[in-house]
């Protein structure tokens, strides 16, 4: 029986020792070399007494991220990974709500962890990876350990501010990986081109059906999306053949041209996104040159782990219909239901919540928001039994399938990153001079928009901004007003400011 | 036509000295999304259409090297 995703790689390591486990530019592990490393930073954690704590990894993306990760899980602890680029404001907040017992950081970046509120135990990556001789004490960490012990808390934008920690544990990890690779037929001959961010879930769909099936993962380093046709020559000298990407990188290849532009396209068995709605113009252009490939659409919050619908693509859509969410995923339910607590009939219109053991086990640190979000099923009156309200609004089509329609709130998704528009403007409202603001989403056009008024120039903004939020979160455009629209209860009305977009 | 490259530069990211820079793309200035809205606003100002091939770091990389990207490219 599979209790912790460290089985998985102790499995790999024996069935596929010289396979390449995860691999960029100028370097690579083997499932071996991997393990050994992994072995390594879970030993010097132990050795510390670190067990079923907070382990914060602050170092850029890359292999070595990894197996950081896996010493977290090896030791029983669990990790939390966060942007390097990120200001250090925001990431303190997450700091605050962490409290991490342990930083793992990088030689280089030492000198941004010290402009960190934290009162944790520093380790380099580099002195973790040299401990040995520790699989006795691993072993006795993991006796400790259950199914329900956290893997890891991914923080996601939350409105008053204050990032929102998501614990999830190894069971619902397990649950979704043995999913994944049963309905995608994973194996060993799998290269995935890992695009997702280690701080955003998708990236668990990578990560953990490699390690169970002995396929290789190459994280493509992101400077290669910028230039698509690049990115390109790079998935055909790697032999990438499975991507699981957010839309908008899906995009920006096909806005490019870059697939018509292209000597030679890599040999691409499965195409799967999530994070956003993909739009059929750009998937379009990717279904005209991979017929033979597998598309499929994917749909879920952190909250339930990365993924709790699917739709395999398998009919034609015309450039302005929506691709719809498709249907649950194995042993996960799904309830819509109408505001009045019913499930909604068809044609109706209700709140997508889910059940199962994909469920995160709430919002680390923070029981008020969790016992918002994570609620008793109001269909059974006779047990405690909890779902998770996604805020997003749905309806069943023709088929059966789930389509999804819109927000309950002011969330956004934007690159693929959730934003409340709330953390935007509460940034924005704190710079000196600024006197009324309010951020809208243009989804014609794909980009923030901030509306202010006061004496804080639109440089001044932006730089203030750059300081407290990560990049994808800056507006795109400041629109400067002298006065607002107000409705009859005196809020902003942001119906009216649409048409100022 | 620098000058209004520079003004849809200053326009993408306020504030950003892009005038320090001798190489935006080694400084980390400009990301893909960053590249598909400069496209559309250079190829919707100058009347141009930029080709796929052309969209490489070498042509984005400085104001000049731009301008020389909008006059090889194919005329509306």
């Amino acid at each position: 029986m599979i209790n912790f995703v460290t089985q998985y790689l102790d499995a790999s390591a024996i069935t596929y020792p010289d396979h390449i486990a995860f691999e960029e530019p100028g370097k690579r592990e083997t499932f071996k070399s991997f393990r050994e490393k992994s072995i390594a930073i879970g030993t010097g954690l132990a050795k510390a007494g670190m067990f079923k704590s907070p382990v914060l990894v602050y170092m850029r993306k890359g292999v070595d991220c990894l197996s950081a990760f896996m010493g977290a899980a090896y030791s029983g602890n669990f990790y939390t990974p966060v942007d390097v680029s990120t200001p250090a404001e925001r990431i303190n907040k997450i700091v605050e709500v962490l409290r991490p017992k342990a930083i793992i950081s990088e030689e280089a970046l030492l000198e941004n962890v010290g402009e960190l509120k934290h009162d944790a135990r520093v380790f380099t990556f580099e002195e973790l990876a040299a401990e040995n001789g520790g699989e006795a004490l691993i072993e006795n960490a993991l006796s400790r350990l259950i199914d329900t012990d956290l893997l890891y808390v991914l923080f996601t934008s939350g409105s008053t501010g204050t990032p929102k920690g998501v614990a999830i544990c190894h069971r619902s990890v397990i649950d979704y990986t043995e999913w994944v690779v049963d309905t995608f037929k994973i194996d060993q001959a799998d290269v995935f081109g890992n695009q997702a961010p280690f701080y955003f879930d998708n990236s668990v769909l990578d990560i953990y059906s490699a390690m169970k099936t002995g396929a290789t993962v190459n994280v493509i380093p992101e400077k290669k999306f910028t230039f698509p046709i690049e990115l390109l020559k790079y998935m055909v000298e790697y032999k990438i053949n499975t991507i699981f990407w957010v839309p908008s990188a899906l995009c920006v290849v096909a806005n490019l041209k870059a697939l018509q532009a292209a000597e030679e396209l890599p040999p691409l068995k499965r195409i799967l996104f999530c994070g956003e709605v993909m739009p059929n113009k750009q998937l379009n252009v990717w279904r005209r040159h991979f017929k033979d490939a597998l598309f499929a659409n994917l749909y879920g919050p952190t909250e339930i782990t990365d993924v709790c619908t699917c739709y395999m693509v398998d009919r034609e859509f015309t450039d302005d219909e929506p691709l719809p969410i498709g249907k649950p995923c194995r042993n996960t339910d799904i309830l819509v239901l109408t505001e009045d607590n019913r499930l909604a009939g068809p044609d109706e219109i209700g709140e997508l919540c889910v059940r199962g053991s994909s469920l995160a086990m709430g919002y680390y640190g923070n029981p008020e928001k969790t016992a918002e979000a994570f609620v008793q099923n109001p269909l059974n009156l006779c047990y405690p039994e909890k779902i998770y309200r996604t805020g997003d609004l749905v309806k069943y089509n023709e088929c059966g399938e789930i389509m999804y329609l819109s927000r309950k709130d002011f969330q956004i998704k934007h690159r693929g990153h959730r934003i409340e528009l709330g953390e935007i403007e509460t940034a924005a409202g704190a710079i000196p001079g600024m006197e009324t603001v309010a951020c809208l989403y243009d989804t014609k056009r794909s980009r923030i928009v901030l509306f202010h008024r006061g004496k804080a120039g639109r440089e001044e903004i932006f730089s203030s901004l750059s300081k407290k939020l990560p990049e994808y979160m800056i507006p795109e455009r400041f629109i400067e007003l002298e006065e607002f629209p107000y409705n009859v209860n005196g809020k902003i009305d942001r119906v009216k400011l649409k048409d100022y977009l | 036509m620098e000058k209004i490259i520079l003004e849809i530069l200053s326009d993408l990211q306020p504030g950003r000295q892009f005038t320090e820079s001798s190489d935006f793309i080694a400084d980390g200035y400009l990301d893909s999304f960053d590249i598909v809205s400069l496209i559309s606003e250079l190829e919707a100002e100058f009347s141009v259409i930029i080709s796929a091939a052309d969209i490489i770091p070498e042509n984005f990389m400085s104001v000049d090297a731009m301008c020389e990207l909008v006059k090889n490219s194919e005329k509306v």
